[in-house]
């Protein structure tokens, strides 16, 4: 038997894969894009899990809103990693230092 | 019962292809992983009847977003050894944060259960329930204004990707409008007097 417990607990480990992936591939710029796309999918899991056993369907209307920003979100993320890799021929984020931060 | 099983396989491939995702060494293995992983997610978001999403999903992203990411992938030339350095050393810190989240996520959520009795089935649904005429009820009455900011968005999205990777080469034909519109009748007109001849 499912529960919503099941539910969280996959979304949580899906979240922390996510997080844990960001720790590791800390210079490949695309593969950070990546692991953000998985932490949106994780939070995606809980608004529908909790919209199915809570009986809303508000939740999955939200779900569609995150879809549609992250993949604008996605879009222009690449369309700045293009141009970057234009100016400097790299995608390493220890390149990325033009501004000193 | 099937519905047992069925969650198990597919949260298990899931798992596994977040972890390919994280893990590979080629960012076009981790993008196809992560295609993998939206496939999953997309049975999985079945498995809880948000089929409109679950198809969704594998339409926008699958179709389009991860089509744009090995896009780009093929595009730039990365060198993947260089990429990969370093790895191993922030390996055991990722590990250890990511354990922690797992299993205070798990006592939240396994043992505590929210404080609700929430580790039952999910209610069943009406007959003839209808997942997309449901979320279209809302989404084109109470969401009317939401809706067509995600629209405005995703224009946007389309407008700046354009803009930035437009490039400007330098020896380019093309037509400047502003320099069109700021000419003077001086630098296009000039009139000279002629002196009328007289015929012999």
């Amino acid at each position: 038997m499912i529960g919503l417990p099941h539910f969280l607990l996959l979304a949580g480990v899906l979240f922390s894969i996510a997080v844990a992936g960001i720790f590791l591939n800390r210079k490949n710029v695309i593969v950070l894009l990546m692991c953000i796309e998985l932490m949106l999918l994780a939070v995606n899991f809980n608004f529908i899990a909790f919209s199915r056993w809570l009986g809303d369907i508000h939740g999955q209307v939200f779900v569609f809103f995150i879809l549609t920003v992250a993949a604008a979100e996605s879009a222009i993320g690449l369309a700045i990693l293009v141009v970057l890799f234009r100016e400097k021929k790299s995608i390493n984020v220890e390149n990325l230092d033009t501004m000193r931060g | 019962m099937l519905t047992t099983i069925l969650f198990y396989v597919f949260a298990t491939m899931l798992v596994g292809a977040s972890i390919g995702v994280v893990l590979s060494r080629n960012p076009v293995h981790a993008a196809l992983f992560l295609v993998l992983a939206f496939f999953e997610s997309a049975a999985l978001w079945l498995l809880l009847e948000a089929e409109f999403l679950g198809i969704v999903l594998v339409l926008v992203y699958v179709g389009a977003v991860m089509v744009l990411f090995l896009f780009v992938i093929m595009m730039l030339d990365v060198n993947v050894e260089e990429m990969r350095a370093g790895l191993t050393r922030y390996a055991p810190l990722g590990a250890l944060v990511a354990g922690i989240m797992i299993s205070e996520i798990a006592y939240v959520v396994w043992a505590r259960h929210l404080g609700l009795n929430l580790a039952i089935e999910a209610p069943p649904l009406p007959e003839h329930y209808s997942n997309v005429h449901e979320l279209g009820a809302v989404l084109y009455t109470d969401y009317m204004l939401p809706f067509q900011l995600a629209a405005v968005v995703l224009l946007i999205a389309i407008v700046a990707a354009i803009a930035l990777t437009m490039r400007h080469r330098p020896g380019h034909k093309k037509q400047d409008v502003s320099a069109q519109v700021a000419v003077r009748r001086n630098d296009r007109l000039r009139i000279i007097k002629v002196d009328s001849e007289n015929y012999p």
